[in-house]
């Protein structure tokens, strides 16, 4: 931007002889990734920004401003509450009561055990068992699961990953069993193995496998499936492990770029699969630094996506993302004033463009969220898309100094990340070597020494306690439903042809050993209702399990 | 921290074991707290994730632990510590400090306590809150212990 010589020496001048003379409070100045934030922010400090290069018109590259032209004047974000418990049933009830209360998506929580590939009657699976979400093993229960709700007409968000591929497959019988074919379901799947090897840690397979059985998943939806996300690529889980900002920038991106290269790799068009690429972000409470990690992550999407990649269609450029609040920056104490963390967290990920909005309950870091605190986190997202006129202009930050230039210095430091990466020979590599991990863990324990140290101030946590929280009334999980979930499979596998089980599990087996697509696999197998435990099972005897070196 | 302060009684360094029962992976507490023990000059041996009850009582067995941390995060913290009790008493294992942290509700405290925890930490927990704590409990238990034998 040209800066007048001027203007330039008065803002120095500012700096030096009038800010110099005062006196600053005893704090610390930096985001809460140790970010140091300055004084005051001038057109000085854009004096390398382009407008029209950096910054653009929403709607166009390189779409730091937001992906389409109207964003909230055209449609409100989606906002989908995440919700699963106990079994199919329950969780059904649950759903059925957002969509009641205006929720206008789907987001389905799976428990422990479906998330690492265990059946509910497995040893290992015992006192989980519909305790953080549903549980599913099989194909019946994913038919309850959806029940009434009709699935060509809601989108729904699955969150899990090691067993992506069969859950999907799950999925679209459970749609085909409402006479609705895959081509017609829009929805999200995670698939994002690599970020459970850096910080979700739930895993069935060593990362090769695992990183095929992602292709073969964005492969059988490039064919099938045209409006279904088949990979929501996912910072939040590496925000939650205690990641900066930067970090969970970074390493979002290069798990998105790498997922890129292996479908290119298949031998896939880029545009051809990009355009359903999706993104998930942490939206935590340092305010202006979240709003310039969503800006950063769409322009470097853009370009890398358009320059190194060679993609052409506008619709492969544009980084669309669902956005959650940080469970992490949730207190157990005095926890109705999470409700504010949660606001200003979710203000971030509007002001920042999401297209797709989870709000936390404020009783969750406690436990799961009871029906009322859900109803209050929805009502929260309501308030800001309503009430305060955020959603009146697109982009309302666009142009401010102090976030044109930490969105610049975002950038910076991803791509920084990127090339350290890279010199360990990319983002898989970087895993084995416990990178990425070693980075997070650094991060995490530098802001809980300024925590414990009282240097960051938590409220109600280090400062402002109450001798006694107000107690709460908590959701306990059912102690029943862990019986409850054993009889269900245990009624589905009375039921079902055995030979056929057999047949399909060892088609299955046979696939997993060749370099077949093995979602037709999972369907067959899905139909003839083995269970998840068992697929998993027979594919680990083929590409083996993980074990994990921890560092701390 | 000076030596002599992470010496107990006993003269040797504190050996804990920091371990993740279940299925859940999150590990950013037990790792914040695993490091901040060794940083007060304890020997921590960290089991790493998705630990059986047998495999956690065995590392403490094992490495002949003074404490053990169990870090929950996943609401089964009803079934799966008083699991690990249970096998430690079976080995007769009575002398360990056994704590828990996680996401556990206040209601369940006092249960967990009744069964043999020592303490139970939630979200806003201090590192330095649990490290002193940790030298307190183990400093009691040898002194006791030599007043016995």
């Amino acid at each position: 931007m040209a800066v007048e010589p001027g203007s330039r020496r008065r803002a120095h001048q500012w700096l030096t002889e009038v800010y110099a003379e005062q006196a600053e409070r005893e704090a610390l100045f930096e985001t809460i990734s140790g970010h140091e934030v300055r004084p005051l922010y001038t057109e000085d400090d854009l004096a390398e920004w382009e407008p029209e290069r950096d910054l653009g018109f929403p709607g166009e590259h390189p779409y730091t401003r937001g992906v389409y032209p109207s964003m909230y004047r055209g449609r409100l974000w989606t906002m989908r509450q995440f919700a699963g418990f106990g079994t199919a049933e329950e969780t059904n009830e649950r759903f059925r009561y957002l969509l009641d209360h205006g929720q206008t998506g789907l987001s389905t929580a799976f428990d422990m055990p479906t998330l690492m590939g265990l059946d509910s009657d497995h040893a290992r699976s015992l006192g989980e068992v519909g305790v953080e979400g549903v549980a599913i093993d099989t194909l019946d229960d994913m038919v309850d699961l959806f029940a009434g709700i009709p699935l060509d007409r809601v989108t729904t968000s699955m969150t899990i990953n090691a067993p992506a591929a069969i859950l999907l497959a799950f999925y679209v019988c459970a749609a085909e069993d409402q006479g609705v074919p895959p081509e017609a379901l829009g929805g999200t799947i995670q698939t994002d193995i690599l970020k459970e090897y850096i910080a979700q840690k739930e895993w069935c397979f060593p990362i090769e496998p695992a990183m095929r059985l992602v292709t073969d998943v964005v492969e059988w939806c490039a064919e099938r499936m045209p409006r279904w996300h088949p990979i929501s690529i996912s910072g939040y889980h590496i925000r939650e492990a205690g990641s900066t900002a930067q970090q969970e920038l970074a390493f979002t991106l290069k798990d998105g770029f790498t997922y890129v290269e292996q479908a290119i790799a298949r031998g896939l068009d880029v545009d051809d699969f990009a355009p359903r690429l999706s993104f998930f972000f942490n939206a935590h409470i340092d305010f202006f630094e979240e709003i310039a990690k969503y800006r950063a992550a769409r322009r470097i999407w853009a370009r890398q996506m358009r320059d190194t990649y060679g993609a052409s269609r506008p619709e492969s450029l544009r980084m669309r993302f669902h956005t959650q609040t940080a469970g992490v920056s949730l207190t157990a104490q005095q926890p109705l004033v999470n409700i504010v963390r949660t606001a200003i967290e979710a203000l971030a990920g509007v002001l920042g463009g999401t297209q797709s909005l989870h709000t936390n309950s404020y009783d969750e870091a406690l436990a799961l969220p009871t029906p009322e605190a859900v109803r209050i986190a929805l009502r929260t997202q309501q308030v800001i898309a309503h009430e305060t006129g955020v959603t009146n202009t697109v982009d309302p930050l666009g142009g401010s100094y102090f976030v044109e230039t930490l969105t610049d210095e975002m950038e910076r430091a991803a791509y920084e990340y990127f090339a350290r990466i890279d010199e360990l020979g990319g983002m898989v590599e970087a895993i084995k070597r416990g990178f990425p991990q070693r980075e997070i863990a650094d991060a995490s324990f530098r802001y809980q020494q300024e925590v414990d140290s009282g240097k960051r101030v938590v409220v109600g946590v280090n400062e402002y306690r109450l001798a006694d929280d107000e107690e709460l009334e908590l959701h306990r999980p059912d102690p029943a439903i862990e019986r409850k979930q054993a009889q269900r499979l245990e009624g589905t596998r009375a039921r079902r042809d055995s030979a056929a089980i057999e047949r399909a599990l060892g088609a299955l087996k046979e696939a997993a050993a060749s370099d077949r697509n093995l979602m037709p696999h999972f369907i067959d197998a899905a139909r003839a209702r083995a269970s998840e435990g068992e697929m998993v099972a027979v594919l680990q005897e083929v590409f083996g399990s993980y074990t994990e070196q921890p560092v701390f | 921290m000076s030596d002599a302060e992470t010496k107990a009684e006993g003269g040797r360094k504190i050996r804990i074991v920091v371990a993740k029962p279940g299925l859940d992976g999150h590990d950013r507490g037990a790792k914040i707290i695993a490091r901040a023990l060794r940083d007060a000059g304890m020997e921590v041996i960290y089991t790493g994730l998705h630990q059986t009850a047998e495999q956690i009582a065995a590392t403490v067995i094992q490495e002949d632990a003074d404490a053990v941390g169990l870090s929950i995060l996943s609401g089964a913290h009803m079934t799966l510590v008083p699991r690990v009790v249970e096998l430690l008493r079976a080995e007769g294992v009575e002398d360990v400090v056994l704590t828990v942290g996680g996401t556990i509700p206040a209601d369940d405290a006092p249960e967990l306590k009744r069964l043999g925890v020592a303490e139970v930490f939630t979200p806003g927990a201090s590192t330095d809150e649990i490290v002193s704590f940790v030298r307190t409990a183990v400093d009691e238990r040898r002194t006791l212990a030599a007043q016995t034998s």
